[in-house]
């Protein structure tokens, strides 16, 4: 589903992703982890689209990037830090919005789905201005998957959640990635990218340095290998 | 066929179904419209702002000016359009300002839609902002100076130069604030190049006022008419450019 | 550090010796004007100087033109190039236009279109400039000069246009008034020589300093890519 190929990024002359390699099958679910400033949020920057690589083959789908976007956009459904929601409309408002844009058939039918499956059903019309943080992230999942997307990305999406909000957001993370999905998310947190991913991927300095699968790496194996190949 | 290709190709059947074409490029652009309608009846915020800075800016010139109750005409349209140009400024950096708080801006270039889709519904959003500023402006103006602003000629001049000042302003201010300076850039980048339509606009509104023969006001207009299409076309090839990293 | 080129050792050489002539004809052979007398051979640096500008201006579009539909941060570098050539040689031009005013009309300022274009040209100069000081990333510094630099060479021309409009539906008199005002006099054989020949020599200057400023950005970025490499090693 997610090939890519010698991936490089540099910022003017300064080199972030150095030849990156890194594939993610259909239906998997991959965490991608690494310290601060390793390229994390710049390799899925590239994967949403959102930025162009310098060189290097992408391809989401069978389709290139550069080259392919309008239909990667298609398919794909991101999460980020920040919300990208709109605070002055309602939750409802904000999804019926991105489902105008995305051209969604069966939108008023897809709308409440969505709401019941993020637990917003409730709060429909209330302004998301006035939401929690954890009810924004929850309506900004609701949105990456609205239009049905194959791929779904996320950067570490359980920034500044707490204890309560992180658990519901796991567990919504689990319920929507089973739907088939290939899931990508960044985190900086071993312990939760071993309960949920598949796959876990290390990235250091620009490079894809580990990748041990969860069904035979325990968490005391991934922490070690984790230490051993971001030391500096 | 094994469980993870069928559930691939449900989802693929699913997202395939998404609506493409130059349909669904104009039902973005009405959405974004109503998106920005929607936000601003709730707060109010920029039209709020235009207003009361016209106002201020009406009050200001007067003091500043001395003008007199019985307004000489040429300088009735030059203090309408430089008000115009003012409070448009704070409604364009309010307009791109409120999508980068949230990084929203970001969630509308996932969209699977053109670029240039997102410059026109942001584009006629700062339109119809402008227009409804002016709508209140204009009659305000003529009540306290005692001279008819509501005239067809004024009202169609009004059009064509806010529709060129949002053209140039959308495109520029969503340069601006990707800057440091954000809010002091725009109107650096902007007063320079928005000059053409502003002398037309000044002097076709002050065509219109004196009620001088079509044969004088119509170059103005047709200065106008080229700033707009040349300034729409040539925005619109460029947003891309501008908002993709 | 890599020696100058052959091509620059030979243009700069050749552009000083345009510039000693060009001086040699302004000064010298070119006649003393009946009516304004020696100020009037400001003329010939103040035009020269407003071509250069303009010609600046162009490179600015088309190479932004260039970096936008094939990328190369070459052409970038052409941009910012020309930009500073042109905002100091238009600079030169107001100066100059102010300057020959001053003794001919009694004012150090006429409204007249050609100056208030250079003025409003200077204007977009500066703004291009400040836009790229407040953006980090390079690349979007890059792109987002470019679209500035094609906006402003579309609007600068119709400011021109409409300013000259002004004048002719409204011939007010300011100062000199008359639309025509930059200097209505008779260029005689000699005069259009010198005339011709100093937009020549600027044309060289302007060539000459972009190929040096190409050069100088060139040895900063070998420096920068040392520094990573010290850095990251």
């Amino acid at each position: 589903m997610i090939e890519v190929r010698g991936l490089v990024k540099r910022y003017g002359l300064k080199p972030v992703l150095r030849g990156l390699t890194f594939e993610a099958g259909d239906g998997e679910f991959v965490a991608l982890i690494g310290p601060n400033g390793a390229g994390k949020t710049t390799f899925l920057r590239i994967l949403t689209s959102l930025a162009r690589p310098t060189a290097g083959l992408v391809s989401i789908a069978g389709l290139p990037i550069p080259g392919g976007e309008s239909q990667v956009r298609r398919l794909l459904g991101v999460v980020a830090h920040q919300p990208m929601l709109y605070g002055d409309l309602t939750a409802a408002e904000n999804l019926r919005f991105f489902g105008r844009m995305y051209g969604l058939p069966d939108l008023e039918r897809r709308l409440t789905e969505v709401l019941a499956l993020v637990g917003l059903t409730r709060v429909a019309d209330e302004l998301v201005r006035a939401f929690s943080r954890g009810m924004q992230q929850r309506l900004a999942i609701g949105r990456a998957i609205l239009h049905r997307p194959q791929v779904l990305l996320l950067d570490e999406p359980h920034t500044g959640l707490d204890q309560e909000a992180a658990v519901m957001l796991d567990r919504l993370l689990s319920e929507v990635a089973v739907e088939g999905r290939t899931v990508v998310m960044t985190s900086h947190d071993i312990g939760r990218a071993h309960r949920l991913a598949d796959r876990v991927d290390v990235l250091s300095r620009g490079e894809l340095v580990a990748s041990l699968p969860v069904a035979t790496t325990s968490l005391a194996q991934l922490t070690s290998t984790y230490q051993q190949v971001t030391r500096v | 066929m094994s469980e993870a290709a069928e559930r691939t190709d449900r989802t693929t059947a699913a997202s395939g179904q998404l609506a493409s074409g130059w349909r669904q490029y104009l039902r973005a652009i009405a959405a974004l419209v109503r998106k920005d309608i929607a936000a601003e009846v709730r707060s109010w915020e920029l039209v709020g702002a235009m207003l009361v800075f016209s106002l201020l800016v009406i009050l200001l010139f007067n003091f500043a000016l001395e003008l007199q109750v019985q307004l000489r005409s040429e300088i009735t349209s030059g203090v309408l359009w430089v008000t115009l140009t003012f409070a448009g400024t704070l409604g364009l950096n309010r307009a791109m300002a409120s999508e980068r708080e949230r990084n929203s801006l970001d969630g509308l270039l996932l969209t699977p839609v053109d670029r240039s889709a997102l410059y026109f519904g942001k584009t006629l959003a700062n339109w119809l902002f402008m227009l409804l500023v002016a709508a209140i402006v204009l009659p305000l103006f003529g009540l306290l100076y005692s001279t008819n602003l509501v005239s067809p000629g004024l009202l169609l001049v009004v059009l064509m130069g806010t529709a060129g000042y949002a053209a140039v302003g959308t495109l520029l201010a969503t340069m601006a604030i990707q800057t440091r300076t954000r809010d002091i850039l725009l109107p650096i980048l902007l007063f320079p190049v928005v000059l053409p339509a502003l002398i037309a606009a000044v002097k076709a509104s002050d065509g219109y006022l004196q009620g001088l023969p079509p044969d004088a006001i119509r170059p103005w207009l047709n200065l106008l008419v080229a700033f707009d299409v040349i300034f729409v076309a040539v925005a619109m090839m460029l947003y891309d450019s501008v908002v993709q990293e | 550090m890599k020696p100058m080129p052959a091509g620059l050792r030979v243009l700069t050489g050749l552009t000083v010796v345009l510039f000693g002539l060009a001086l040699y004809m302004v000064f010298v052979y070119a006649p003393r004007e009946v009516v304004m007398g020696e100020v009037q051979r400001v003329f010939y640096f103040h035009v020269a100087a407003g071509w250069v500008g303009a010609l600046a201006f162009l490179v600015v579009a088309i190479a932004g033109i260039i970096y936008l539909t094939r990328g190369g941060r070459r052409w970038d570098h052409v941009a910012v190039a020309s930009v500073e050539i042109g905002v100091v040689f238009t600079l030169i031009n107001i100066a100059s236009g102010s300057i020959w005013a001053r003794p001919i009309w009694n004012t150090w300022w006429t409204w007249d279109p050609r100056l208030v274009t250079a003025t409003v040209m200077e204007l977009v100069y500066i703004a291009y400039l400040m836009l790229r000081q407040g953006i980090e990333d390079p690349d979007r510094r890059a792109k987002l000069g470019a679209v500035y630099g094609i906006v402003g060479f579309i609007s600068v021309p119709m400011t021109f246009l409409s300013i000259r409009l002004l004048r002719t539906i409204h011939p007010v008199v300011i100062g000199s008034g008359d639309p025509t005002a930059e200097g209505a006099f008779d260029m005689t054989p000699r005069m259009l020589q010198a005339f011709l020949f100093s937009l020549l020599t600027f044309t060289f200057v302007y060539a000459s300093l972009l190929w040096h400023r190409l050069r100088l950005q060139s040895l900063a970025d070998r420096v920068e890519e040392l520094k990573l490499r010290v850095l990251s090693a």
